[in-house]
């Protein structure tokens, strides 16, 4: 494989090395000192940080002015795209926009319907889905064109990702599903958060059988409980989320004031378990509001310190 | 057919306030099947208003009609005669019927009885649920006969999303996910090869975005 944009990310996989990325949610206000917090305690121990898009619908300070801040500070960050809340121009304006700052990756994601959000009777947009939103920035790359066939100048230069969920149903379609999305164009995959290990080696055992672990870095997504509550929570409220009774078993098991360091000690077991699985190229922690324990996490499954690449 | 839910009818007293002679007119079309601007709804409808007014001591008179459809020429002028009898109409055909009145009768009020839903089917007696957006590009022959576009939140046309869980939307468990349903259906038909066909970016020029749309057949205009 050869690099086709200054990803550091995407040369970090090239290499061979198992990538690490991690997320930051943008704050509920204009204070974007916020932002830079996290990532300042974070930077170190990660490739590159994803800036989530109003996740869950809830209204935030937007992805592309905290990629900016990123950027500047010397963080590679990646830029989490939604096609629920902007069409078809608004959406390409913005990539041009990121990459007038060389913002060098973008996360392609349709989103979470406005209902979950702070303003469920507003309109959704959904003009193109995250498929058709990979090709767009593949096809602005690539053939530096807009969706309209006019010449881009200076088109974005960007590795495009996107999410997989191996435990969303139904199951029989998830490997198609990332066979598909390899068809549109995406070069790295993040997973939803992986408890159920067992079902994410059988997904990951169809996708090499096709093939696409060649084809696509896929970086396992993880997520470190904070307390059984959570655990829960995310087991009977989030959809698409699998976590098995063992695990919720695991953390209400402990006492109340130990559940965080056993949420992160479920987190780095997994982690270690994962890298052994073929295909697997990375990881994506996502310790949500909790990003103070990204460095012991990474640290922890024997992922620091960061590999160094010429950029 | 075009499905409605009748008007809570607080909203269409307040509506009706200081009229003296109020028509109720039915349609004989899409809102009698849905029970929601029949000529039963019209009766009903009539007789509540009645008691109200009587119990508020006022006297107002209150007239029913129930037209063939409410969305043609010549079912609407049935009624020119006897129009400007009234200070209003209370149309309890759908929205595409009140505007066709009203752009008959300039002159008269035309209010709504119902709330226009969707265009949608009769799954089982009191319970419709949607099928169509009217999309101008009708895409159903790729979809195993099942609509993205009115049966998905998202009107993904690469679903489903990750929200699908045991056949059903994120959004609620009483709905059934459109993927699922797509993809249930390709099984049946043998053609599950075609999930992976990617669905391209669709021109919405032909839907609402187009801004509002007519169809024009020179072969059939008199």
């Amino acid at each position: 494989m050869s690099v086709k944009t200054p990803s550091r990310l995407e040369k970090i996989l090239d290499e061979g090395h198992l990538a690490v990325t991690s997320e930051c949610g943008p704050p509920r206000g204009s204070d974007g000192e916020v932002i830079a917090k996290k990532a300042e305690m974070i930077r170190n121990y990660v490739d590159a940080v994803n800036i989530t898009d109003n996740q869950t619908s809830v209204t935030r300070l937007c992805s592309l002015a905290a990629c900016i801040r990123l950027k500047l500070m010397g963080v590679e960050p990646i830029l989490q795209m939604v096609t629920r809340d902007r069409n078809r121009i608004a959406l390409q304006s913005d990539i041009l926009g990121a990459a007038s700052f060389d913002v060098h990756n973008i996360l392609c994601l349709s989103g979470d319907h406005q209902q979950f959000g702070d303003n469920a009777q507003g309109q959704n947009v959904f003009d193109i889905d995250s498929m058709q939103l990979i090709q767009t920035v593949r096809l602005m790359r690539d053939q530096g064109k807009f969706l309209g066939g006019d010449p881009i100048e200076r088109p974005p230069n960007m590795f495009v990702g996107a999410a997989a969920n191996p435990f969303a149903d139904p199951f029989e379609i998830r490997v198609p599903r990332l066979a598909k999305k390899i068809a549109a164009g995406v070069e790295f995959i993040q997973t939803q958060c992986i408890y159920n290990l067992d079902k994410f080696e059988l997904w990951m055992k169809q996708a090499r059988d096709r093939g696409l672990h060649e084809k696509v870095s896929i970086l396992a997504g993880v997520t470190p409980f904070k307390s059984a509550g959570m655990a829960k929570y995310m087991k009977n409220r989030v959809p698409g989320m699998d976590v098995p009774d063992e695990v919720v078993k695991r953390m209400s098991g402990v006492p109340k004031e130990k559940q965080a360091q056993e949420g992160i000690d479920i987190c780095v077991e997994s982690i270690q378990r994962l890298k052994e699985v073929e295909g697997v190229r990375g990881f994506h922690v996502m310790a949500i509001e909790w990003e103070e324990k990204v460095p012991e996490i990474v640290e922890r499954g024997g992922l620091y310190p960061r590999p160094k690449v010429n950029e | 057919m075009i499905v409605a839910e009748r008007k809570p009818v607080e909203e269409i007293i307040e509506s009706i306030q200081g009229s003296q002679k109020i028509l109720i007119a039915g349609c004989n079309e899409c809102v009698t099947v849905c029970e929601a601007g029949g000529k039963k709804e019209v009766g009903v409808l009539a007789s509540t208003l009645r008691m109200h007014f009587m119990k508020e001591g006022e006297k107002v008179e209150i007239d029913e009609v129930t037209l063939e459809r409410q969305c043609d020429h010549e079912y609407l002028e049935e009624i020119r005669n006897k129009i400007d009898l009234y200070d209003v109409v209370v149309s309890l055909a759908c929205g595409v019927g009140v505007q066709f009145m009203a752009e008959k009768y300039f002159s008269t009020p035309v209010l709504p009885g119902v709330n226009t839903s969707f265009m949608g089917v009769t799954e089982e007696r009191g319970v419709w649920s949607e099928r169509c957006q009217g999309c101008g590009e009708c895409i159903l022959g790729k979809t195993a006969g099942i609509c993205p576009i009115s049966r998905c939140a998202k009107r993904l046309l690469n679903g489903p999303c990750g929200g699908s869980t045991d056949g059903k939307c994120e959004l609620s468990k009483d709905l059934d996910c459109a993927w699922q349903l797509i993809i249930d259906r390709l099984k049946e038909l043998n053609r599950l090869d075609d999930y992976e066909k990617l669905m391209p970016i669709k021109d919405w020029s032909t839907e609402r975005a187009g801004g509002p749309r007519k169809v024009i057949r020179e072969d059939v205009r008199l």
